[in-house]
């Protein structure tokens, strides 16, 4: 490593921002990957996959990318469930990679929710 | 380019390390990797959490779920479930005493929320062992601007303006004593950084320097540019393998990096850092005594003054601040004086480390701000007490502090405010005591440990220490005498006065204190010979009662010392002369029966006749 400058901390910063906001739990979006015994008999491991690899590839460093289990609609996973920061979640259905390549660059990046693999919009209350 | 999308921040403090965390970290890859999940998933070895009553412990990034007492034999499960399938496993995340839910996320559990992060604002969420990742939490911006945009006396005014104050015991106003040694005659000019905690129990620094080196290198950095200095020393005890190491890693990284050494951020100023391990002396923490221990010198404190601020390290000016208060110092450049002032009471700003032990569920360690209420910290961070038992007192500040009773539980906690109770704020160190604790057993505990440590130089302290622990221990033999706690009183004050430094100045203060707030406990074991805690042997007995016995046999096989005398439908009898009051009878008789009682300061009944035990058992 050589010695830096002063500038060289921001650029250390921005290198490994990723890293601290994945830390810090703070993201402009969150996708959610639902993968249960049923989704992943479904394909979600590849919807995963696709989605890992558009992030990568974008070099995007402020989305989150989980998994839950089993959403409860077993017949139409693979399912993901969108949320931007500030809106409610929005659950797709029956995805392929390329319907979840869509999904990420119109609603996640482009913030434009794709009604026609939408399911619903918001989601269900607890309790 | 990663791909990681989960961080599993493991801790690496002492106590989950000696709970096999290093195992945790090769089973979790090994799982990952047969998973197929490594590029997703990263394991990151990070410094103390603070939580090490549950450790070893995890949390999942970004999620937050919070995993506690993990063991190799969990993580195949864990692995699948959570990391595969995406389902959070309740059974291993934390449950609060006497609930039935689990809390899942770190930032909902009572410990960890009511805390408030400056000294330890990266514990947790960085690799101690990466500079980069400090960096990137702010990380050398302090240092930034103090060379840059600061000067010496702006940066010492702003340390003055925040309010901070030693956090190594005294609390002598930081800004004050950096100012004396800007001001002072003399080249070179000497930093030296203190991590030679020596309180039984206390860990404050040692888990700093553990979980983030860096912030305490950076405040010794810019503290050298305010007083001038381009050498600096950390004296760290011996004992502190993990800290030395990681604190050994950072300087290797920062002197790379070109903030160590010379020109650093090109700004022409060199400051360079050497370490000096201590044997761990307790005198080590007055100040003269440890320049003489990094001299090479036997540890002995020295008349004052004139102070280390003249003449220190080879009789050069010189500043030692304790390493809490170094890793305030990059934030408060950083976020001002105003911001650190809003943090705490009048005159004791900002937080405080805290490592609570003893009879409190949730053991650890705990930042909280200045002016928050002993019971704020004892209930609704540590727990309250284990196994629905009382709260008796709280020792703060180590063997130089004081006990404070349940009815002072209310106190906000700050310099001041403990030391009008008796005790002081001193390192941090909370023990909390129940009511199986014996106050007499306690301050003797803790006269042993100052009149061990004593360097011998003052009469008063060495001499002093000797002939207080030895009334201590007559009144806990139930030899105490009329005119005992009187000497104590008299003994203590004196010493207080005569000694020349630290140690011999607070030494009785644990004596002084217990004897204002529990005087009747001291009564108790002089005039009644009884120990209420039933703690002193000497005072206490063990006994079965006739009537409740059913010759079970339980504790007549577990005596170690088989004074029990007895038999198949025998009445159990012990043998007092034989008994050596270790307690197992009344650990093991069952509660059903709960034939066997202690007693203190009274006789112990007198058995039935042989032929009156046998024992008729009715249908």
């Amino acid at each position: 490593m050589p010695r830096i400058k002063i500038e060289d901390l921001d650029r250390i910063s921005e290198e490994i921002r990723r890293t601290t906001l994945l830390r810090e739990g703070t993201s402009r979006a969150k996708i959610t990957v639902h993968m249960g015994t049923c989704g992943i008999a479904a394909g979600a491991r590849e919807i995963m996959n696709t989605l890992l690899v558009e992030i990568e590839q974008g070099n995007i460093k402020d989305i989150i990318l989980t998994t839950s289990g089993c959403a409860g609609l077993c017949s139409r996973e693979p399912m993901a469930t969108v949320e931007l920061k500030g809106e409610a979640p929005v659950k797709y259905i029956d995805l392929t990679p390329e319907k979840i390549r869509n999904v990420f660059s119109e609603h996640v990046l482009g913030g434009k929710i794709v009604r026609e693999y939408a399911l619903a919009i918001g989601s269900e209350r607890v309790g | 380019m990663e791909r990681y999308r989960t961080h599993l921040m493991l801790c690496a403090g002492t106590g989950c390390v000696s709970n096999k965390s290093f195992k945790i970290k090769e089973a979790l890859e090994e799982e990952i990797n047969k998973r197929g999940l490594q590029d997703e998933f990263l394991v990151v070895m990070t410094g103390c959490n603070g939580f090490c009553a549950v450790g070893p412990l995890m949390t999942v990034k970004p999620d937050g779920i919070f995993y506690q007492n993990l063991t190799e034999e969990d993580i195949p499960y864990l692995v699948e479930e959570h990391f595969l399938k995406g389902r959070p496993v309740p059974k291993l995340m934390y449950f609060p005493p006497e609930e039935k839910e689990p809390i899942p996320t770190m930032s909902d559990i009572g410990f960890f929320a009511r805390q408030t992060l400056v000294a330890l604002r990266n514990r947790g969420l960085i690799d101690p062992e990466k500079i980069d990742e400090y960096i990137a939490r702010d990380g050398y911006r302090a240092l930034a601007k103090a060379l840059t945009s600061m000067t010496p006396e702006e940066i010492i005014r702003v340390i003055k303006d925040s309010g901070l104050r030693g956090r190594g015991g005294a609390g002598f106003p930081t800004g004050h004593k950096w100012e004396a040694c800007r001001k002072a005659e003399g080249e070179p000019k000497y930093i030296v950084c203190n991590c030679d905690e020596g309180d039984p129990g206390a860990f404050m620094d040692r888990s700093i320097v553990e979980s983030d080196p860096h912030s305490v290198l950076e405040g010794m950095i810019v503290g050298a540019r305010a007083i001038g200095a381009n050498e600096g020393y950390v004296y760290i005890r011996n004992e502190y393998p993990l800290a030395l190491k990681r604190l050994e890693v950072a300087m290797a990284q920062a002197r790379e990096y070109g903030l160590l050494g010379e020109n650093i951020l090109d700004s022409g100023f060199n400051f360079d850092i050497r370490i000096q391990r201590g044997a761990g002396a307790f005198v080590c923490g007055e100040e003269t005594a440890l320049i003489a221990s990094l001299e090479g010198r036997p540890p002995e404190p020295r008349q004052r003054p004139p102070f280390p601020a003249q003449s220190g390290v080879w009789g050069k000016p010189t500043n030692i601040n304790n390493v809490e208060t170094w890793a305030n110092v990059p934030a408060i450049i950083n976020r001002g004086a105003d911001w650190f002032a809003s943090i705490g009471t009048e005159k004791s700003k900002g937080t405080k480390v805290f490592s609570l032990v003893g009879k409190i569920n949730n053991t650890g360690l705990v930042e909280v701000p200045m002016g928050i209420t002993l019971r704020e910290i004892i209930y609704d961070i540590g727990g309250g007490v284990p196994d629905g038992k009382k709260f008796k007192a709280v020792q703060t500040g180590g063997p130089s502090g004081g006990c404070i009773p349940a009815d002072l539980l209310d106190l906000p906690v700050d310099y001041e405010r403990l030391t009008e109770a008796g005790s002081i704020m001193g390192s941090g160190g909370m023990i909390v005591l129940d009511e199986d604790t014996c106050i007499v057993d306690i301050a003797k505990y803790f006269l042993r440990f100052t009149n061990d440590e004593s360097c011998g130089k003052c009469t008063s302290c060495r001499e002093g220490s000797e002939a207080l622990l030895e009334i201590l221990t007559k009144i806990c033999n139930g030899e105490g005498e009329e005119g005992d706690i009187e000497f104590l009183q008299e003994l203590g004050e004196a010493i207080k006065d005569a000694s020349m430094c630290g140690l011999g100045q607070t030494l009785p203060n644990p004596v002084l204190s217990t004897l204002r707030h529990f005087k009747d406990e001291y009564e108790a074991h002089i005039k009644d010979k009884r120990c209420p805690a039933y703690v002193c042997k000497a005072l206490t007995s063990y006994y079965i009662k006739p009537a409740k016995c059913k010759a079970c046999m339980i504790c007549l096989r577990e005596c170690p010392a088989e004074a029990i005398i007895g038999g198949k439908n025998q009445i159990h009898v012990i043998d007092q002369s034989k008994c050596t009051k270790c307690g197992t009878c009344l650990d093991v008789c069952p509660a059903r029966f709960g034939a066997v009682t202690r007693l203190s300061g009274e006789p112990v009944p007198v058995p039935p006749p042989p032929e009156e035990r046998v024992l008729v058992r009715t249908k």
